[in-house]
């Protein structure tokens, strides 16, 4: 066992996690510094899981399958485990024998994991032992017996429309007991879900959400064009996390090339990547407000948002910042007018800004719907191990850009706002922190912009590397695995958007609050369906 | 209460102005790409490095046949990159009444090494924009709200009411369509509303591609409109399934699943862009009522 190329960080934990398991479970290899695999059985998992988290406060970020029966005889389990006080990913690979297509549910110690559990099994046909709620996720109850991310399902595979066959919701009992059904067209601009809300008068008494209205075959789709193409996909995952998620998959890429992108190009990034923040945040305090009646807050915010993404489109083309993000750097490097501009935005928004937020903080009738509405406890959070502005409101002190610095946050120091409430009102202040700190980071960004190019080769590569990147979106964690396939193509994709692992959380928060309240905490964690559904 | 009076008295009107000023793009902005088709020399290299297939050949009998698909286009401009006959503008007006009249294509013999040797049928001209626009009034925002309210006005007395469905959209479409109802786009002045209900509506806006979980629910929704209505498909994936084109999870184009009035391509289109393609479903409605 080779440790030398693993962080000095990392090494004590690898060697304190194989020897404890010894014999059982085995180092593989460490393509990055941060990044070790590690090879078990099915039966270790939850040992293995429960012993990080206990003596190393791992969290298990995301757990995904992958097809290798052509070439290893097995499926492979990922079990990606984040150890934030090192710096470093642990990630256990567990081979599943086809004879014997099934994998134990963590589910139970682990809620985290509940929803990709469930998404492996319906996308890989592994069937999930000891899961408390073993039903179809990914995809809907009249979807044939197809297994489409296993390799000899045919991407262009053309299936019957959809046939009758309704999902049966939970039933919620009891005398004047009803329930209201929302979706998937909602009532507003927004994308599509179902949520069934089981009432007795106004308070919720369960709620149920009902996903994957989106699923694009998004992951399915990466192993079928070439690996330059993936960067366009990765930005039409989560629309409003184009560049968050087109920069997590050309760091996934980098690092199975061991290519790092130019200092220019990672400090570029790490501003695009705080204009994405900016304008989510800014659009979101508006649509909080909105939706408590605040209208006159709202039409400021998206008038501050209009002018970020007008400054969007002059840096890179495209208001969301799509175009801009390619393997090995960015695509635009940013003359002297352009960076005028973008210095001209900061300035004008930090006072419009602070404008804003005074005339939310000074409407006590906006305050008094947003201060105890919808509260999230920290405990439930780390049960559920939500990430991003939720897990922020509620306790979770992480942020990748602090506790696994990528594109240029080595250079600077990340502010993260952390409060335990978590109701409406902290969430939103979450993002009044991170917008405030968004702007300083633009500004220390830009003034000391290193020269030089603003993109790197990367050659072809070969094939079977593997690489986890990732990337803290404004909603949170993004990772992206890659396996890549001959040709310079990938042989697998997996996308994590933190929306996933969030979304069970929403239904933890709306119990006991009013019907009337639902859209202002649903706004208040603005998920992704898209990223979720993929 | 006066301090929110105070801040909106101070801000102003950030409304575009009403009829004067011309529409925002900047310089930078990357719109619909022009090919330079009497001088393209080599389809190949553009055909190879889009990302949805937008520019596309076929090579038959010593002839090809090249094509720029503005449905499929994601305006990422990656063809200019490797390709200097093609230039991409900040135009972002391309909304067409019929999925063909975003497809330009043109035939050439071809030298033995696979290059262009000569055309020989010329492209066929796109009719994307407004045909009783010049250009010059195309570049006009304020233009497009005086002639959507003058059909407003014409045919549903002074409101056109509109429910947006997204139908497997990645949600890039959503944040351009709220932006519609921004301060500085105020489509509520020309008497253009987003409602609550299909019920209500007179035009749906459905970005895609469709997947196969949101089919059925498309197909209710305009059921549930009362006639006379109007579908206007939105960005590259409505247009044509985009990126994702047409898979085991999705139906691709809009029009694969209920009729369409007019195709808005981009990825995501603007808000001009998407006034634009208000304003020409609108000037279609007489042939499209009989539903």
């Amino acid at each position: 066992m080779n440790l030398s190329h693993v962080s000095n960080d990392l090494r004590p934990v690898v060697e304190e996690v194989t020897s404890r398991f010894k014999g059982r479970i085995g180092f593989l290899h460490a393509p990055q510094v941060n990044e070790i695999y590690l090879q078990g059985g099915m039966d270790l998992v939850s040992g293995f899981c429960a012993h990080l988290y206990r003596n190393w406060k791992a969290r298990l970020v995301t757990v995904f399958a992958d097809d290798v029966r052509a070439g290893e005889g097995a499926f492979h389990l990922y079990y990606v485990l984040a150890l934030d006080a090192a710096h470093g990913f642990l990630i256990l690979r567990v081979p599943v024998p086809p004879e014997a297509p099934e994998f134990t549910s963590l589910t139970n110690a682990i809620p985290a994991v509940n929803w990709q559990e469930r998404e492996i099994q319906d996308l890989f046909g592994l069937k999930l032992i000891g899961h408390p709620n073993p039903r179809r996720c990914a995809l809907h109850d009249d979807w044939p017996e197809v297994y489409p991310l296993r390799k000899d399902f045919n991407l262009k595979t053309v299936l019957p429309p959809f046939q009758g066959k309704r999902h049966k919701f939970r039933e919620v009992e009891g005398e004047g007991v009803f329930q209201v059904p929302v979706g998937p067209v909602h009532a507003g601009i927004i994308e599509p879900g179902h949520f069934l809300f089981s009432v007795a008068g106004e308070p919720v008494l369960y709620l149920q959400v009902r996903l994957f209205y989106t699923h694009k075959g998004t992951e399915k789709l990466f192993e079928n064009i070439p690996m330059t193409h993936g960067v366009r996909l990765a930005e039409s995952i989560s629309g409003d996390s184009s560049f968050a998620h087109a920069t997590s998959f050309c760091h996934a890429v980098e690092r199975a090339a061991d290519v790092q992108a130019p200092a220019r190009a990672r400090v570029l990034r790490s501003v695009c990547l705080e204009l994405e923040r900016l304008y989510n945040h800014i659009a979101d305090i508006g649509a909080v407000c909105t939706d408590v009646a605040f209208v006159t807050a709202n039409m400021h915010a998206m008038r501050l948002r209009e002018q970020i993404l007008r400054v969007n489109e002059h840096l890179t083309g495209n208001r969301l910042l799509r175009g801009m993000a390619c393997l090995g750097g960015v695509r635009y490097d940013w003359h002297a007018e352009q960076l005028q501009a973008l210095r001209e935005l900061v300035t004008g928004l930090k006072p419009e800004f602070d404008s804003l937020v005074h005339l939310v903080e000074d409407s006590s009738s906006t305050l008094d719907r947003l201060e105890h509405t919808g509260i999230l406890k920290p405990a439930v959070a780390r049960d559920l191990g939500v990430v991003g502005i939720a897990g922020r409101a509620s306790g979770f002190d992480h942020d990748l850009r602090r506790d696994f610095p990528h594109a240029a946050y080595d250079e600077v120091n990340v502010k993260v706002p952390v409060f335990q409430v978590g109701d409406v009102r902290h969430r939103l202040r979450v993002r009044v922190d991170e917008v405030r700190e968004s702007l300083s980071l633009i500004e220390q960004f830009t003034a000391k912009l290193p020269v030089g190019p603003v993109r790197a080769e990367v050659g072809e590569l070969p094939a079977d590397r593997v690489a986890l990147g990732y990337v803290e979106g404004w909603r949170g964690e993004i990772f992206h695995w890659i396996r890549t396939a001959p040709g310079n193509r990938l042989a697998r994709c997996k996308v994590k958007d933190p929306s996933l692992q969030n979304w069970p959380a929403l239904s933890e928060a709306i119990l006991g609050n009013i019907v009337p309240d639902f859209p202002v905490v649903n706004k208040s964690f603005n998920l992704s369906y898209s990223g979720t559904d993929r | 209460m006066f301090g929110i009076l105070g801040k909106s008295l101070s801000t102003g009107v950030v409304t575009t102005s009403y009829p004067a000023a011309p529409p925002h793009m900047s310089s930078h902005a990357r719109g619909r790409p022009e090919i330079d088709w009497a001088n393209w020399k080599d389809a190949r290299h553009a055909a190879a490095i889009c990302p949805t297939g937008a520019i596309w050949y076929e090579d038959l009998n010593g002839q090809r046949l090249a094509r720029l698909d503005l449905a499929k286009c994601i305006f990422c401009g990656l063809c200019a990159d490797v390709d200097k006959t093609i230039r991409t503008t900040n135009v972002c007006e391309c909304a067409a009444r019929s999925r063909d009249d975003l497809v330009t294509s043109a035939s050439y013999s071809l030298k033995s090494d696979g290059t262009h040797d000569r055309m020989v049928s010329p492209p066929t001209s796109p009719k994307t924009g407004h045909p009783r626009l010049t250009p010059a009034q195309r570049e006009s925002l304020d233009t497009i709200g005086l002639q959507i309210k003058e059909r407003v006005d014409k045919i549903f007395g002074r409101s056109l009411h509109i429910r947006e469905v997204d139908a497997g959209s990645c949600n890039g479409c959503e944040i351009e369509i709220v932006g519609l109802n921004s301060p500085v786009y105020d489509i509520e002045r020309f008497g253009i509303h987003f409602v609550a209900s299909p019920r209500h509506a007179d035009m749906l806006l459905v970005t895609g591609p469709v997947t196969r979980n949101m089919e059925q629910a498309l197909k209710k929704t305009y059921d549930a409109m009362p006639a006379p209505r109007l579908v206007v498909a939105v960005g590259a994936c409505g247009c044509s399934g985009g990126i994702f084109g047409v898979n085991y999870a999705t139906r691709g184009s809009v029009d694969a699943v209920i009729p369409v009035d007019v195709f808005t391509p981009g990825c995501p289109p603007n808000p001009h862009a998407l006034l634009h393609g208000i304003l020409l479903a609108m000037g279609r409605l007489p042939s499209a009522a009989q539903g």
